[in-house]
């Protein structure tokens, strides 16, 4: 086995009042002590399975009716009720056995968004007892961690914390005497974003390429290797043993009444203390970027943000209130996404940085739809020759027609991801837009555009 | 995040006629062909075990070569096509030579805000190669152009290898971080 790493990250993950009542520490204990991915240290320090011998002493119905009481809302970027999702799982009868899978989908790879790694760092036995959980409530046979490529040492540490679960008997067969047999396999993508939709990510699974399928059929009734499966984000995962450990009503009491529960927000951009908070949701984002992480770094006005990593639609100044909750987000024409809080300050080019997104879809469509495939190039070169000051006033007009042509016309949502920031920087920012190709400036920076200097 | 935008070379299709370049070696060493077997023993289906032979088949043969598609293909008893397909996909298999220590800099909105366009720029200077363009003459460096790794808060970040990340960089640290290649304080990446 190769070593586990020990460099420290220099993200910061704690606050003033972080553990209190007020902004309780669920999902991110232990954040900055590299020794908690052993059992021991998380069985001592951590109340580490706990809620797993309880679970397992439970009816499998009750245990998803604990989550289901809990109403935690997936924390992936769609926001589903994790407890009606688990529901969905068929169950056996007399007549017919199934084989139910668990997948996590740590396939974390929204700009603006590095939550999960974190989990998997500092946390990866909370992870193994929600994915036991998870698997007990639904009676699964086999969980599989997806994780990106990219983490290969967190890989590493997973499977070294797996195999310590198993020697103690917490995986494997007849888990603590129950009966049941179960065990989880990680399984290494290899740099796809696009893996991150549950069904290209049981396509990828599968040893296919990343493509999403069809749907229906839902993965409840056909996901991996053509058996019900529950695909559930890390965090999600994350959040199940707190649950069952303060009882499902306690942790609906966090947060508001509809969105449950706590949540990590990662902040990056241009903030003075870019790092992971965890938040009750509907804690408002002013509070978060200028409070926790300290306001704009560059001394200049903030002037947008992305509230829920790159796919959900910017933000200008009259919505920096904005509670963090899956509805309000929704209802102020955003989406609250992975958590990933992206500030860009007065002096970014707003040209520049649509452009920077959507080239972003552009590479990591997957070809199989042709709205998003074609589309996705076609914003890309109509941006280009926007940001080298070779644009025409017409193109705006283009752009906008666009969206529509690509938005809700795909088999996922990749191409609906892409037309967010671009709709919302053309409806907010449409003068950076119109400057760009009137001027040949840029109206953020005033320098002038690549066509008019050559580099530089 | 300033002008210019570097412009995006991960994208290129191949010009017909051209090959992807092949590899000297042409076959799994036994203790890789094991490694496979045993994987394809843990899943339900044994496709499941594409992806993992193509991680073993790069770190055998240093990128994923057409050889080694080829061994994957026969290793598992898949048809060849499907490895290929699934070989091209996905981003992270090397279908052409790295060097010893292969960059991966991620220029993404949050990286991008903090400077990663100008740290693509001073890598490329200091390694004396572009993104793309292969491994240096002495064969130590090679860089590429990433989407987010998943470092939006400590950016710009730069991955050595498939080992660590390292992050906050600036032209100090980048220097620091080459030293520690040369030094061999990082996983070289095959072998």
């Amino acid at each position: 086995m190769a070593a586990i790493r020990t460099k420290r990250d220099p993200q910061i993950y704690t606050f003033p009042g972080f553990g209190t009542d007020k902004f309780p520490n669920l999902m991110l204990r232990g954040a900055g002590d590299l020794d908690n991915w052993h059992l021991k240290v998380y069985e001592q320090k951590h109340e580490g399975y706990v809620a797993m011998k309880q679970a397992l002493k439970m009816e499998p119905v009750a245990v998803t009716e604990e989550v289901k009481a809990s109403g935690i809302r997936g924390r992936g970027g769609a926001g589903f009720p994790c407890g009606l999702k688990w529901s969905f799982m068929p169950k056996d009868t007399p007549e017919r056995k199934f084989t139910r899978y668990l997948v996590c989908n740590g396939d974390e790879g929204e700009p603006g968004t590095f939550k999960d790694r974190a989990i998997l760092e500092y946390n990866p036995h909370q992870l193994i007892e929600g994915m036991i959980i998870g698997g007990w409530a639904m009676q699964c046979a086999t969980g599989f961690v997806y994780i990106r490529g990219e983490f290969l040492w967190l890989i590493e540490k997973l499977e070294a914390a797996i195999q310590q679960a198993r020697d103690a008997g917490y995986l494997g067969k007849n888990i603590l005497g129950t009966g049941w047999d179960y065990d989880i396999l990680v399984y290494r993508g290899a740099g796809a974003y696009i893996c991150g939709e549950e069904t290209a990510l049981l396509n990828s699974l599968e040893g296919r390429r990343g493509e999403p399928r069809v749907k229906p059929p839902f993965p409840a009734a056909k996901g991996a290797f053509g058996q019900p499966t529950t695909v559930n984000n890390v965090e999600t995962l994350a959040a199940v043993p707190p649950i069952l450990r303060m009882g499902g009503a306690e942790y609906g009491k966090l947060g508001t009444p509809k969105n449950t529960g706590t949540r990590i927000y990662g902040v990056s951009g241009h903030v003075k203390r870019p790092g992971l908070f965890e938040l009750p949701l509907g804690t408002p984002m002013d509070f978060v970027v200028n409070e926790l992480a300290g306001g704009s770094s560059t001394g200049k006005k903030t002037k947008a943000i992305i509230p829920g990593g790159a796919s959900a639609p910017m933000f200008d100044e009259k919505d920096f209130d904005c509670p963090l909750d899956f509805d309000t987000v929704k209802a102020r024409g955003s989406m609250a996404g992975s958590g990933g809080l992206i500030c860009m300050d007065e002096d970014t080019c707003m040209v520049q940085a649509t452009l920077r997104l959507i080239r972003f879809y552009a590479h990591e469509s997957c070809g199989q739809c042709t709205p998003c495939r074609e589309g996705c190039n076609w914003m890309t070169m109509i941006l280009h020759r926007i940001e080298h000051g070779e644009g025409k006033m017409s193109d705006l007009d283009l752009l906008a027609s666009l969206t529509p042509r690509i938005g809700l016309r795909t088999l996922c949502p990749l191409g609906d991801a892409a037309c967010g920031p671009m709709d919302s920087a053309l409806q907010k920012f449409r003068h950076e837009f119109e400057h760009h190709i009137t001027h040949k400036t840029c109206y953020a920076t005033g320098s002038r555009l690549l066509s008019t200097v050559g580099a530089h | 995040m300033n002008h210019p935008l570097p412009p995006d070379t991960a994208n290129e299709p191949m010009a017909p006629g051209q090959r992807l370049p092949d590899s000297e070696r042409k076959e799994f060493s036994p203790e890789a062909l094991a490694e496979i077997q045993a994987i394809m023993a843990q899943f339900p289906d044994k496709l499941a075990a594409t992806l993992p032979a193509l991680h073993i088949a790069q770190r055998e043969f240093g990128f994923v070569s057409l050889s080694a598609m080829k061994a994957v293909a026969k290793a598992i008893g898949i048809p060849e096509g499907h490895v290929f397909g699934v070989a091209t996909f996905y981003t992270m298999y090397q279908k052409a030579p790295v060097g010893k220590f292969h960059f991966s800099v991620c220029t993404n909105i949050s990286c991008a805000l903090r400077g990663a366009a100008q740290l693509l720029e001073k890598v490329c200077e200091k390694t004396g190669v572009n993104p793309g363009q292969g491994p240096s003459p002495d064969g130590m460096w090679s860089v590429e152009e990433v989407e987010c790794l998943a470092g939006c808060g400590s950016g710009p970040c730069v991955q050595v290898n498939h080992d660590v990340y390292d992050e906050f960089v600036d032209e100090q640290k980048l220097i620091e971080v080459m030293e520690a290649c040369k030094r061999g304080d990082y996983r070289p990446w095959a072998k």
